[in-house]
């Protein structure tokens, strides 16, 4: 099944991001609220209304699809003109609301341009106009920031929550990419194989993760995993320092660490390498920050602590979140 | 100085060096293996037509051998020939009537095979039939549809009443009804490939995009006009030109059918030149009627290459 | 039942009532054959038969007629002869043709491809005249060997646009993968590009081939010695005895040669169309 039994509420004007791998179902959800695709079984409700029967065009919500969808045969004022015109909108109000809509995103120098003859960051930006040019009630955004180069991606990302906030619009936004979910969404719902694995906010999601799979999915690079009896245990590789650079008087774990490789990344420095003793098998990541001095040549062994609080566990059978077990028990 | 020696010395081909780099020389071997099918058409294509042209200002026939030139004297006749005149009549009409309906039905026909479903491969095998079956074959078998005596189409509209007892037209034998029948001919035969033609054009948008339309708010009949025709439009126009041009230059039904009957009402340029250049031996005139039909030509293929341009077909 | 579900119904309706028009428009005429054949010529020229139903028992006295007492197997015979003539000189200079436009000719490349395309709407009538001279000249009238001669002439422009089409699609990667390996640009076209482009040689081939069974002018014009026919010209004009047209006979040879081609044809238009709408929308 391509969604299996969602549940979800959005708040009004929130930023709600929708985040998975491709496959998990987060498009087809998307396109289940907007009406294009019919759901089996359940409802789909706006503002409080249930809208199964209704096609899009009724259900006054705006989408913005991964490749823009723009006319490719219509000028850039035509296509944000679509939507008015399609609705019945008194022609004589149309021309100013085109351009209230483009100066939204500094476009109105592209009126009288076709698609095929603007960058990509252009036409993004023509696709959100035409959007939000009928006042939705929700906005439903299909990866759109996945087409643009890196660099615009950061710019276009800040863009977009600004507006949004200013707007105060309802937002669906779904995404694979678990940078942009944390850095755009009020909420995050993590989906995979047409389930909701864990809906909260940002840092819930990330520090607080409901199964293997959301701890997995979010953090770059991702949790470090290893079994401890019938749990598994997970940390983060920023949360693996050398014993020394730990703050603080919370309890640690300490671990030998034998480094096999570095990578400088720039802001931060990533050691890949196994663990000693009874977990020398499992091969694990520490992230530390560039400005942390470090003595650290590859081949060697050296100390390294957690938090034992930073150390999360998981039933090893389904996957979820467990209770805390003391560290060093349990072979 | 001793550098530049050894590059003097490394520089110097060997034999098989030389050898391979022919096999590699890409502007050689393009021209290599482009010019056994330029020869060909030049010659079998190229020369053919300049000789047509050649034959249209002489007064050459089969048996004489004493030709000379005449100038546009045949050109001249065939426009005071009543039969030409018919003749290029006919194939305006044949062709414009024919291609617009074929325009027309083939979008009809084109909506309705967009969706999948069971047996579709058997509708589009039924579908296209007319087209890649041999056109001379076809058409005999519209000869025995339409026959005098035996038309099944008769038979039928008889049995259930929709003709009297007195109507029993015959379908190649009076004049319009043998337009008629004509038309039929040309429009069976070419509305698969214009259906396919079309077909692919509306396959050629992207989804997505009836998807924004939907969501914009446009209805069926809005995101019909408004988008998927023009943006079909380029293709169904290359389809259209190639059909008119498929028509203008068939003498095969015309032959089959009615030998231009009754009386050379259902002549065409193509057919009108067989007759009197072939048959009858008139070999300048013949010529001279069939170039008619290159002014024609020439101008919708340039036609035809501007449009697919823009629709980057081509 | 919803309102928006029965609309849908009525769609679905209307739509395959179109379907099914247009396909009884299109295949009747192959039904109409195929019947046809089968009936007794006292039941098929009883103008007060009902000619859907057979009124004395189907048979198979045409065909017979048919095959043993004219020539069809022989125009058979005569078109697979021109027909796979055709073919292999077809292939031998599109091929190279093809490829030389898609990656060897650059700019001149694209209005070469075009100029040949162009070619190919020259149309036979205009031709067949002079061509009618040069093949007398040739002694070549009557012969089959004329039309091995002529029918490239039309089949090599439009098969050598339709190869270019394909080669274009074919990415230049492999091909520069495999001269960084050794081979030859020469070498590479034919181990590393021909065996990826199998698909447009199969279109190249049963296209040819059926514009070859297609053809009706030259035929007609060339060649007037019955036995040396081919279907598309025998048919209609030699199966027929004075004034009096053997429609059993007839319709049974053009029912057989048409319909086979036709299902082996149907498996290639796809290509055959993905060729001529090498995309066009954009944006």
């Amino acid at each position: 099944m391509a969604v299996d039994g969602v549940d979800l509420a959005t708040r009004e004007g929130e930023f709600l991001v929708l985040l998975g791998p491709s496959g998990c179902g987060k498009t087809t959800l998307l396109r289940m609220i907007a009406g294009l695709e019919h759901q089996s079984a359940g409802d789909v409700l706006i503002g409080g209304k249930v809208v199964n029967d209704l096609p899009p065009r009724a259900r006054k919500i705006a989408m913005v699809f991964q490749s823009y969808a723009l006319y490719p045969h219509m000028t850039v004022a035509k296509n944000i003109a679509f939507p008015l015109k399609a609705q019945g909108v008194d022609s004589r109000t149309i021309p100013d609301r085109v351009q209230r809509a483009a100066a939204m995103f500094g476009i109105q120098r592209l009126l009288d341009r076709k698609p095929r003859q603007l960058s990509g960051g252009e036409r993004q930006r023509v696709a959100l106009a035409r959007a939000m040019v009928r006042e939705p009630d929700v906005f439903l955004l299909d990866e759109p920031l996945s087409n643009l180069d890196a660099k615009l991606r950061t710019m276009a990302r800040d863009e977009l929550q600004q507006f949004q906030r200013r707007m105060g619009t309802t937002t669906i936004y779904v995404t694979h990419d678990q940078v942009e979910a944390m850095g755009l969404g009020d909420r995050i719902a993590v989906m995979s194989q047409g389930k909701v694995r864990q809906l909260g906010r940002p840092q819930d999601v990330y520090y607080e993760p409901a199964d293997t799979f959301v701890a997995g999915f979010l953090g770059s690079p991702p949790m470090n995993f290893f079994e401890r009896g019938d749990l598994i245990a997970g940390f983060r590789p920023e949360q693996f320092l050398p014993k020394s650079a730990h703050e603080g008087t919370d309890p640690l774990i300490t671990l030998w660490f034998h480094v096999h490789r570095i990578e400088n990344l720039g802001a931060s420095r990533l050691l890949y390498g196994n663990l000693r003793d009874v977990f020398q098998k499992e091969k694990v990541i520490a992230n530390v920050p560039s400005t942390m001095h470090l003595h650290i040549t590859p081949g060697s062994a050296y100390e390294f602590a957690i938090k034992d609080k930073d150390v999360k566990y998981f039933d090893r059978a389904t996957g979820l979140r467990a209770d805390a077990k003391p560290f060093w028990d349990g072979r | 100085m001793r550098a530049s020696a050894n590059i003097e010395a490394a520089r110097a081909p060997s034999k098989a060096e030389r050898r391979s780099r022919l096999a590699d020389n890409e502007q050689w071997l393009g021209r290599a293996m482009l010019a056994p099918a330029i020869v060909y058409i030049i010659a079998l294509v190229g020369l053919p037509f300049l000789l047509a042209l050649a034959y249209s200002v002489t007064n050459v026939t089969v048996g004489n051998t004493d030709v000379r030139f005449v100038g546009l004297e045949n050109f001249v006749d065939a426009l005071h020939n009543p039969t030409f005149l018919r003749s290029l009549r006919n194939t305006f009409l044949f062709a414009f009537i024919s291609q617009g309906l074929v325009i027309v039905l083939a979008s009809f026909l084109a909506a309705a095979l967009q969706k999948d479903f069971r047996g579709k491969w058997l509708v589009r095998l039924l579908i296209l039939l007319p087209w890649v079956a041999p056109i001379s074959l076809g058409t005999i078998g519209w000869l025995w549809i339409f026959e005098p005596i035996y038309s099944v189409i008769n038979w039928t509209l008889r049995s259930i009443h929709v003709f009297g007892p007195n109507t029993w037209p015959i379908w190649l034998g009076q004049a319009n009804l043998a337009l008629a029948s004509v038309i039929t001919v040309h429009v069976w035969r070419l509305l698969p490939l214009a259906t396919v033609i079309v077909l692919g054009g509306f396959s050629s948008i992207p989804q997505d995009i009836h998807d924004a339309a939907s969501v914009d708010g446009a209805g069926f009949w809005r995101r019909h006009f408004q988008i998927t025709v023009p943006l079909v439009l380029p293709i169904m126009l290359v389809a259209m030109l190639f059909g008119l041009i498929f028509a203008f230059t068939d003498m095969i039904v015309i032959y089959v059918l009615t030998r231009g009957g009754p009386y050379d009402t259902t002549q065409v340029l193509a057919s009108l030149a067989f007759f009197t250049g072939i048959e009858g031996g008139n070999l300048a005139g013949g010529a001279a009627y069939a170039l008619f039909l290159f002014p024609l030509l020439a101008a919708s293929a340039v036609f035809l290459l501007r449009v697919a341009r823009r629709a980057e077909v081509v | 039942m919803t309102p928006a579900a029965l609309k849908r119904l009525g769609a679905r309706g209307v739509n395959v009532a179109l379907l099914a028009a247009f396909a009884a428009f299109a295949s009747f005429p192959f039904a109409w054959m195929l019947i046809t054949t089968f009936k007794q010529t006292p039941d098929l020229l009883d103008p007060n038969h009902n000619p859907f139903v057979y009124h004395q028992p189907p048979t198979l006295e045409h065909l017979r007629v048919l095959f043993f007492e004219t020539l069809f197997g022989r125009w058979v015979a005569n078109t697979l002869f021109v027909g796979i003539s055709v073919v292999v000189i077809t292939l031998l200079l599109a091929i190279p043709a093809g490829y030389s436009l898609a990656r060897l000719s650059g700019q001149i490349g694209e209005k070469l491809g075009i100029a040949i395309f162009l070619t190919y709407l020259v149309p036979s009538t205009i031709l067949f005249i002079p061509l009618s001279r040069v093949i007398s000249t040739l002694h070549l009238q009557d012969s089959l060997l004329s039309l091995v001669l002529v029918y490239p002439s039309f089949t090599v422009p439009f098969c050598t646009w339709l190869l270019m089409g394909f080669f274009k699609v074919v990415p230049r990667d492999l091909e520069e993968a495999a001269m960084i390996d050794g081979l030859s640009r020469f070498g590479a076209f034919v181990r590393v590009i021909m065996p990826m482009s199998i698909a447009g040689v199969l279109t190249v081939i049963i296209f040819t081939f059926t514009l070859v069974t297609q053809e009706f002018v030259y035929g007609l014009t060339f060649i007037t010695a019955a036995s040396n026919l081919t279907l598309s010209v025998g048919v209609p004009t030699f199966l027929v005895r004075g004034d009096v047209y053997f429609w059993g006979s007839l319709m049974g040879a053009c029912f057989i040669a048409s319909v086979p081609v036709a299902i082996l044809y149907n498996f290639f238009v796809d290509r055959f169309i993905a060729g001529f709408t090498v995309g066009s929308v954009k944006g």
